[in-house]
């Protein structure tokens, strides 16, 4: 790799959206992003405003309009599906399907990227496995049915499960939604945490502007008209967070850091 | 160390002496008593009192315990498949429109022989001349299915355009049935009870050797199939092709349920209902386990409908169609009812 390309993720004048037959259906762009790796990224924006999307594209499910996506300095359309599940790894914020899959054969299904074409698990992958299991601290569940778990546990094993899958990257897509504040704050804790020790690239889009302000190393704030990613402290300063909500409703309090209901009536 | 997942040793060795004991049972009962010493001494090959007896175990029992054992193991993956694909416990291995399309394919061969002209009557009683019959149907509805299937990505719809490719063959059959004579729809009735005998070894060979190219294929989609567990979307995260293995097992399924359709007719409810036992016995979702389970679970239980069809020490036979649901669908509600719910 060169140098000057340190950033784990890069975007040039990146536009997403969709196609259809008729017409093509620009959500943003000119999304310019330059990620370095062992960085906690938190996506903020309203309902509706193109979060998704925006992570869709990053992760390979659905391609981009225009513009380049880098991963490691390599362009993302060239990486094959087999590689890239080796690169970055998803925690999905759909409800898993019905099955009578343990914890630890939940987790285990990490490895598929590595094990053999029958899915054998060598004494590497066993290791690799129970590590993310004591990272998770969730060692204590593998023997559990994943249908008996809380919604806190099942979010801890799904993470444990991305960290398996050894990537350097890991996308989170509102990995709190379901969550109470406790467990959303161990959470949000855990995927700082992991970001600093282990030097995961971590993206996680969500509605806790709170908590991602007081935690994340790198906002990336969507609005209808703009993108803006940058530092945390940075953006504070700069009052680009303010902007997050066009609404007389609620104000941006940069000595809490937290938005606060205005008091204007 | 963690230990890897829970070994079924016991379980499996269980389910093959269990299987071992009913293919014996199974050829030991028929319509002419013979002692089980003459049974033994019949397949080692050894002298026997009377010569029909050897011809009753060897060209008659035997066969048929054979062709039990692939249709009811073949059935059953081909539901596993099924089910695994669609994420839906109601889907069989006839989802695809297989059975109806084998269906259409005999109905045409039995009732419009009189408008296709008198030259095919001659074929439309004999096994080989209705399985060809029942293959031709089979693969042509599935084509249809199959290029529907390309052009269309989710993986649900595939499902509905099964089933309404079966109801369109089912109205093509009405209309046939409602212009045939009443011998030709007796024919037809009875070959839509399904039947596991009247199968030569050369029929036998052709039944093993595609159901042995299929159970192969399953084999190689084990991995992603337990990776489609999480949903289409995590599969493809873990690098799963998840259009080729929905293609493998399409092609699988189709090869052994067509070609079992088309030998032993299509019958009813063992690919749907043997899955959901066998995941009530073993409560697993891990394809490594399900699938030789389901094979063994399989062969058993239609070795079983099947002694109970021949009606033991009597001359009658009963379609084995019925029996497989009369026999079956109690069993599965019990179970549902005692266990309240089955994962997949």
């Amino acid at each position: 790799m060169k140098l000057a390309d340190k950033h784990i993720i890069k975007t040039v004048n990146l536009s997403i959206g969709y196609t259809s037959k008729k017409e093509v259906k620009t959500i943003t762009s000119n999304l310019n992003i330059d990620l370095d790796s062992g960085n906690l990224v938190c996506l903020l924006g309203e309902n509706g405003v193109g979060k998704s999307t925006l992570l869709r594209t990053l992760t390979k499910v659905q391609p981009s309009l225009k513009g380049e996506i880098f991963i490691n300095s390599n362009k993302l359309e060239t990486i094959n599906y087999t590689d890239f599940s080796k690169i970055l790894s998803l925690v999905l914020t759909e409800r898993l399907p019905d099955s009578s899959l343990t914890v630890f054969e939940l987790v285990a299904l990490g490895r598929q990227p590595y094990t053999n074409w029958i899915g054998y698990l060598t004494t590497e992958d066993l290791h690799i496995i129970e590590s993310a299991f004591e990272k998770t601290s969730t060692t204590h569940l593998k023997d559990s049915k994943c249908y008996e778990l809380s919604d806190g546990q099942l979010q801890k094993v799904l993470i444990a499960r991305a960290l398996a899958q050894n990537t350097p990257i890991i996308v989170l897509d509102e990995p709190t939604a379901h969550l109470d504040i406790h467990h959303t704050i161990e959470t949000f804790t855990l995927l700082k945490q992991l970001a600093k020790d282990f030097n995961k690239t971590i993206i996680v889009s969500s509605h806790e502007i709170n908590l991602a302000l007081q935690l994340a190393d790198e906002l990336w704030l969507m609005t209808p008209n703009q993108f803006i990613s940058g530092k945390t402290e940075t953006l504070i300063s700069n009052n680009s967070v303010q902007q997050l909500f066009e609404s007389n409703l609620i104000s941006f309090n940069k000595t809490l850091k937290q938005f606060t209901i205005s008091n204007s009536q | 160390m963690i230990n890897p997942t829970k070994s079924y040793k016991n379980t499996f060795t269980l389910l093959i002496i269990t299987l071992l004991v009913i293919v014996f049972i199974n050829i030991s009962l028929g319509s002419v008593y013979i002692p089980l010493k003459q049974i033994f001494l019949s397949l080692l090959d050894g002298l026997v009192e009377k010569e029909s007896w050897k011809a009753i175990i060897l060209n008659y029992r035997l066969p048929k315990a054979i062709t039990a054992i692939i249709v009811g193991s073949g059935l059953s993956i081909s539901g596993l498949l099924m089910q695994t694909l669609f994420r839906n416990p109601l889907a069989g291995p006839f989802v695809l429109g297989i059975s109806s399309g084998a269906s259409l394919g005999v109905a045409i061969l039995i009732l419009g022989a009189a408008f296709l002209g008198a030259n095919i009557t001659a074929y439309a009683f004999t096994n080989w001349g209705q399985a060809i019959a029942a293959s031709v149907g089979a693969f042509l509805v599935l084509s249809a299915v199959m290029l529907a299937a390309i052009k269309v990505r989710n993986t649900m719809s595939i499902l509905i355009i099964g089933l309404m490719f079966g109801s369109l063959t089912a109205a093509v059959i009405s209309v046939l049935a409602y212009f045939s004579s009443a011998n030709q729809l007796q024919q037809y009735l009875f070959w839509s009870f399904g039947s596991l005998g009247n199968l030569s070894w050369n029929e036998i060979s052709a039944l093993s050797v595609t159901f042995f190219i299929g159970i192969s294929l399953v084999i190689f989609i084990i991995k992603p199939l337990n990776s489609l567990l999480l949903g289409e979307n995590y599969a493809k995260s873990m690098g799963v092709n998840v259009k080729r293995t929905r293609n493998i097992t399409l092609i699988s399924t189709s090869l052994l349920t067509g070609v079992i359709t088309a030998f032993s007719g299509p019958i009813a409810f063992i690919g749907l209902a043997v899955p959901h036992l066998t995941k009530l016995l073993f409560n697993t979702s891990n394809h490594k386990i399900l699938i030789p389970a389901v094979a063994i679970s399989g062969a058993i239980i239609m070795l079983i409908c099947d002694s109970i069809a021949q009606l033991p020490n009597s001359e009658y036979t009963l379609p084995i169609n019925a029996i497989t649901s009369l026999f079956g669908a109690p069993i599965i509600i019990w179970l549902l009812v005692r266990k309240r719910k089955i994962y997949y």
